[in-house]
């Protein structure tokens, strides 16, 4: 019971960094590829009826993780203190700086909410990215169950880590660069013109740093915790993550520059996908790993009591059909590439 | 109290506080939009279609602001009240989950439907757009109540062998029979603001001759609404709540009513200081008997004070948890007059030239937020010292690893935010409100 609640709520995160990314993504080259105040309406437009939504997904899989493992909502988020909160601060920003530019027609006004749109995006991939380095090297939790991080300490991999060190800034810069280049893909194929081609050209120079980070991360991952690779000897199946996320890559490499925006934006989504999954597959049944193994959170030891997660099999299962009917709905309502002329943005 | 738990308890209080202005705004509006909506569906009249545009743009900038001081609420039980999480999460994760999953999708997707997709949809389709945007916004709210509910009277739930609670029965939490007087009496408090907030904006236009034709729209709508649900918040919602506390939380009722001495025929009081270093109210205003009727239907019944209960178990705040108390239902009450004679008037044709009552109707606008502010702080501060009730003190729930120094940073750095925020929102909202309900969209101005 408890694995599939692990699975479920894997499935959760990588359905909000696959979706949430892509406007993230467009946030980060924002003032790079769109010049002119149309071109930025055109972004805004193209992740304009879906950011919220997107969101969503974040507060629904932070509900299912405390719902389903109150032990590791409890222990991580007052562990991850300083982080989290800098997050929600940046989401705050983001969501004003995207809703309420249009309000009023000024230059100044509007290149204000530009930037803390863009900046915004921009620190919160990275965020993502040091968020998911952190789990994977594991954090200082004792005896007690709890840890506190501070930001940082002296960027080393000590017993007492901080939030960033040269691992997590690792992947947060591969956070960044995965997120930049599928929110390019995105824009590619929601709009045309120079701002299509810019998007392309940016997601262009971005795959060769892209692959040499991905490889890099698997490197430095291997190097900091080995125990990352039991899992994929005790599993056959796990040998599709690797394959999965390079054949992504050689796709994204060739359907870019070829016009085919749409198979790049699948390509890039898988490659997120896989990557994420990949990390979840590697940690199982480790929730948070510790620097001191003895420690470790798994799902036996943060699960919510047997009765309360049947009965949730039962609602999630019909909350989440309902979910992914409206999603489909809405994209389909939206689908296509953006017409400026009616409504907000 | 110590200083951590203080800021651990500022920085909820603050945050929620401030979180609610918002959805309670949201949630009224849903359902006045909705109808509106329909009206203009039935008679085919574009005004109500207008009227309504107009509150979906206002309802636009508090739904961003509703969400995004949300979002911390949630992150807060764990960052903040990770001790707490581990205890009940097992059985409050429920509501805390079902609702993103049932009340967040569904507003979320159907919100930019209704904003945005009024000309791609067929009227019938916009119309229902409201309707999901109206269920979503009002099934969140009732997820919040029943996990209230359970710190309030905790039930469905028992004690697994590591001392965590775990659910041992869906329907009896989701059911809770205190989650369904709360939930009633909320609602009813935010369909006030909705109202009051609506017919505030009619009664600026036609004071100041604009838009008189989408004012008079928004004063009938308004005063018909703000009357009904006014009258409901006392009875049967009110008195119900009221007498769940008195059956559930006595401690509680006796603070609130500032009774320091059991006694049958009790009196209620309207005005008056508590004075918990003597033990008496200064300067009393009391109707007498009274409380014994509201509380046991009997004008000799016993009422137990707070000497009849341990002195740890006392709300720590109890001139705090007074007031708020006494305001809400002051206002209420004051609610209710302004909106009966409103209504008199609309009734006899008189209300758009009355400008003394429009006068009224217009400075009225800030105070359901009061009135609501005060009612939740009387059911949290009520609660207290516990954050489970009879389960979990409070200070025993706060992150133990967040040291003050750390709690105090994003306290100050949220009280900056929302300042920001604050002050962003009333300057766009009063941009609308000045471009009124036929202005197209800045966007298409050009």
């Amino acid at each position: 019971m408890a694995s599939l609640w692990f699975w479920v709520v894997a499935v959760m995160v990588a359905t909000y960094v696959v979706l949430d990314g892509f406007d993230l993504g467009a946030g980060a080259i924002y003032l790079l590829a769109a010049k002119t105040n149309e071109e930025r309406r055109r972004v805004l437009r193209a992740i304009g009826p879906v950011w919220d939504g997107n969101e969503v997904w974040l507060l629904a899989a932070g509900g299912v993780l405390y719902f389903a493992f109150p032990q590791l909502y409890a222990s991580s988020f007052s562990g991850f203190y300083l982080p989290l909160m800098i997050v929600l601060w940046l989401l705050m920003l983001r969501a004003v700086g995207i809703e309420f530019r249009a309000h009023i027609e000024s230059v100044v006004w509007q290149d204000f909410f530009d930037t803390i749109f863009s900046v915004s995006s921009i620190l919160l991939a990275v965020f993502f990215g040091a968020a998911l380095g952190n789990v994977v090297r594991g954090v200082p939790l004792d005896a007690s169950g709890y840890f506190f991080e501070p930001l940082w300490t002296n960027f080393k991999l000590g017993p007492q880590t901080g939030i960033l060190d040269w691992y997590t800034v690792l992947t947060g810069v591969i956070g960044l660069v995965t997120l930049t280049a599928h929110g390019s893909y995105y824009v590619a194929l929601k709009t045309d013109e120079d701002l299509g081609r810019r998007a392309r050209g940016i997601a262009l120079l971005c795959w060769p740093v892209q692959f040499f980070l991905t490889c890099s991360s698997l490197v430095a991952t291997y190097f900091i915790r080995p125990e990352i690779m039991v899992n994929y000897g005790k599993h056959a199946i796990g040998i599709l993550v690797p394959i999965v996320v390079f054949a992504s890559l050689a796709v994204m490499l060739w359907a870019n520059p070829k016009g085919k925006e749409k198979l790049a934006f699948v390509a890039s989504s898988l490659y997120i996908t896989f990557m994420l999954v990949g990390a979840a597959f590697a940690l199982y049944p480790v929730v948070l790993p510790a620097r001191n193994h003895r420690y470790d959170l798994t799902i036996y030891n943060t699960a919510a009591g047997v009765h309360g997660l049947s009965v949730g099999l039962v609602w999630w299962a019909l909350g989440a059909t309902l979910a992914l009917g409206y999603f489909v709905f809405v994209y389909r309502m939206f689908r296509g590439k953006v017409q400026l002329g009616e409504g907000h943005y | 109290m110590d200083s951590v738990l203080l800021v651990h308890r500022l920085q909820f209080a603050f945050t929620a506080t401030f979180h609610y202005l918002f959805p309670q705004l949201t949630m009224g509006l849903a359902l006045l939009i909705v109808v509106l909506k329909t009206i203009g569906l039935r008679r085919n009249d574009p005004a109500y279609h207008e009227a309504a545009r107009f509150w979906g743009k206002i309802f636009g900038i508090n739904f961003v602001l509703g969400v995004v001081t949300g979002i911390p609420m949630e992150f807060q039980f764990g960052t903040n009240w990770s001790i707490f999480s581990r205890f009940a999460g097992g059985v409050i994760g429920q509501t805390l989950a079902m609702e993103g999953m049932f009340a967040f999708f569904l507003e979320s997707a159907f919100l930019g439907l209704f904003l945005y997709g009024e000309k791609r949809l067929r009227p019938k389709a916009h119309w229902l757009s409201a309707v999901a945007v109206f269920v979503g916004s009002w099934l969140s709210g009732y997820f919040i109540i029943a996990t209230d509910a359970f710190l309030q009277h905790p039930v469905g739930y028992f004690t697994a062998a590591d001392g965590s609670l775990q659910l041992a029965s869906f329907w009896d939490f989701v059911l809770n029979p205190w989650a369904g007087w709360q939930y009633a009496h909320n609602m009813c408090g935010a369909a006030i603001t909705g109202a009051f907030i609506m017919t505030a904006v009619g009664a600026f236009y036609l004071l100041s001759g604009k838009w008189t034709a989408h004012a008079r729209i928004f004063v009938k709508a308004g005063v018909i609404a703000g009357c009904v649900f006014s009258v409901l918040q006392i009875f049967p919602t009110g008195d119900g709540q009221g007498k769940m506390v008195t059956d559930l939380q006595p401690v509680t009722l006796a603070a609130m009513e500032g009774l320091f001495q059991g006694q049958s025929a009790a009196p209620l009081l309207i005005v008056g200081q508590p004075n918990e270093q003597q033990g008496k109210i200064d300067n009393p205003i009391q109707v007498p008997g009274m409380l014994s009727v509201l509380t046991y239907r009997r004008w000799n019944a016993n009422v137990r004070g707070l000497d009849a209960f341990p002195k740890q178990d006392w709300p720590g705040n109890i001139p705090l948890l007074y007031y708020s108390y006494h305001i809400m239902v002051g206002l209420g009450t004051i609610f209710v007059a302004v909106m009966v004679v409103a209504l008199f008037l609309l009734w006899r044709g008189r209300l758009f030239n009355a400008r003394w009552m429009l006068w009224i109707l217009m400075l009225a606008a800030p105070f359901p937020y009061i009135a609501n502010t005060a009612g939740w702080m009387t059911a949290e501060l009520g609660r207290q010292p516990w954050l489970v009730y009879g389960l979990m003190r409070t200070e025993e729930g706060y992150s133990k690893v967040v040291s003050a120094g750390n709690g105090m940073f994003t306290l100050l750095g949220f009280m900056g935010m929302y300042m920001v925020l604050g002050i962003l929102g009333l300057f766009l909202l009063r941009r609308e409100i000045e471009h009124g309900p036929v202005a197209g969209p800045a966007t298409e101005a050009k």
